[in-house]
């Protein structure tokens, strides 16, 4: 799967889609590949305001749980419902109906400190 | 680190590798929920080639090892295998193991990786002058073929017939005219068999299972397959500090003979916990060491395994709990690092639909 280059990443192997004062938030695919099989999203409430690389949420795999981290500052919309029942999605499709939860009032001058696909993606390869 | 001989192609299918029980060894391929379903619905291979294996031979071989083991040996016929526990003085449990009667004199035991240096050592010590014990593990592969398609591939790779093989049995059957030692055994619940050859062997038996539609499965559905049984991993639900009467599995153990550990095991007054099965209402799992309260929120045990059950579609766990606190319909809630979870004390198995008792014949 090639990383699309429309998105920005986060050292902790997150997306973010960036419209306007909206970003949509989730992770990427060398993500789920590491976590395996995710079987459930603890999501950050919605109304509450998340902190740039502050914890939101956990992604549950059969062995293992991790944190999910905000690559920027904002307040959270909305979260992906759907995931609650087919938390799969995440594996089947990180970039897509795999997202995890929508900010809005975040601050575009941050998203300067995060990586482009090219970036993410030698990111990864040194990472090995 | 060790590997085992299927090592290269673990590597060259994909797999993940994590350390266990002194090897490499592959965590899962394509992934643990379809793998899991695989050896629930169709066929799952597993390499278990770091189990250690025992040859156990002399006229006194029965009654040495009636004294080493906790189950029955004696009525175990010629032909048959059976599963227990090699217990310490004061009932912890050394190891768990499946002995086979190969003949009126001679035994083979399998038993855990990580265990298998002390448990050789442990008998080589306490077997009686005349009987001998020989460490195969090494020379010996060792591969799980779980599910119900297992036995038409056993079919299509074996000459003799395996129609009239029973749940936990034996047979010596051959593969390209080789003889291999094949039984209705396994750590998964479903049909299947656990087969034993040489290392060169074991190469090619993989492969032709590979081939014949097996789905390699590692040792991640391996663990949610044995937690939807309720079966026992050593280092979580028994270790030499546990009383094996604690652990509940009571066909493992004879109450009418004396056994090293038998003082402490067949005294109602040294169990102080048993193991108990959770379900949790959802689908976060709880995990080896979290807490287990009771409903008022006291603490009452500890568990030793959890994940999320890919059959059941919630979260299940094992643990030891007060014997007061351990009966079936309780309400308990799980302390996890995050935050607690709400389940129930229920009846093993978690699964209940396994095929591994069924009837053979309705597989071919």
């Amino acid at each position: 799967m090639t990383t699309p280059t429309n998105l920005k990443y986060s050292k902790t192997h997150e997306w973010v889609k960036i419209e306007g004062t909206d970003a949509t938030v989730g992770i990427t695919q060398h993500a789920q590949e590491a976590l395996g099989d995710i079987t459930f999203v603890d999501f950050p409430k919605t109304g509450t305001n998340v902190k740039k690389e502050g914890s939101a949420g956990v992604i549950e795999s059969v062995k293992a749980a991790s944190d999910i981290y905000s690559p920027l500052a904002g307040k959270v919309a909305e979260i992906n419902e759907g995931l609650e029942t087919a938390p799969e999605s995440i594996n089947s499709d990180p970039y897509g109906s795999g997202w995890i939860f929508k900010l809005t009032n975040i601050n575009a001058a941050e998203a300067a400190g995060l990586m482009d696909a090219a970036a993410y993606d030698a990111f990864v390869e040194s990472g090995k | 680190m060790k590997k085992t001989i299927l090592y290269d192609s673990h590597v060259a299918l994909g797999a993940k590798m994590a350390p266990f029980g002194g090897y490499s060894m592959p965590i899962q391929y394509s992934g643990i929920i379809k793998e899991h379903i695989a050896a629930r619905e169709a066929a799952a291979i597993f390499d278990t080639c770091h189990m250690g294996e025992f040859l156990i031979k002399g006229a006194n071989a029965a009654a040495d090892l009636e004294i080493m083991l906790s189950c029955p040996v004696t009525p175990i016929k010629t032909g048959q295998c059976r599963y227990g526990f090699i217990c310490n003085e004061n009932g912890g449990v050394i190891d768990d193991q499946i002995l086979y009667r190969m003949a009126e004199n001679e035994f083979f035991m399998v038993v855990n990786a990580a265990t298998e240096p002390a448990d050789f050592e442990w008998l080589r010590q306490h077997l009686s002058a005349g009987t001998r014990i020989e460490n195969l593990s090494e020379q010996t592969a060792k591969l799980d073929l779980q599910g119900p398609a297992s036995v038409k591939i056993m079919q299509k790779l074996f000459a003799d017939k395996i129609d009239g093989m029973k749940y936990y049995t034996w047979m010596k059957n051959h593969y390209k005219n080789i003889e291999m030692l094949i039984s209705r055994t396994g750590y998964t619940g479903e049909i299947g068999f656990e087969i034993y050859c040489t290392n060169e062997r074991g190469k090619a038996f993989w492969n032709d299972c590979l081939n014949l539609g097996a789905l390699p499965a590692g040792l991640g559905a391996r663990d949610t397959l044995r937690l939807e049984m309720g079966y026992p991993l050593y280092g979580h639900e028994l270790d030499d500090h546990t009383n094996a009467a604690e652990s509940g599995f009571t066909r493992a153990i004879a109450a009418d003979k004396k056994f090293i550990g038998s003082a402490a095991v067949l005294d109602p007054s040294k169990k102080c916990r048993l193991l108990a099965a959770i379900r949790l209402e959802g689908r976060r799992a709880a995990r080896h060491g979290d807490k287990i309260l009771d409903a008022r929120g006291r603490g009452i045990g500890t568990i030793t395994s959890g994940s999320f059950s890919p059959s059941l579609s919630c979260a299940i766990a094992l643990g030891y709990t007060a014997i007061e606190a351990s009966a079936i319909g309780n309400q308990v809630r799980i302390q996890t690092d995050r935050q607690e979870l709400a389940g129930q004390i229920v009846e093993l198995p978690f699964y209940k639909k396994a095929t591994g008792r069924m009837d053979i014949k309705k597989f071919l």
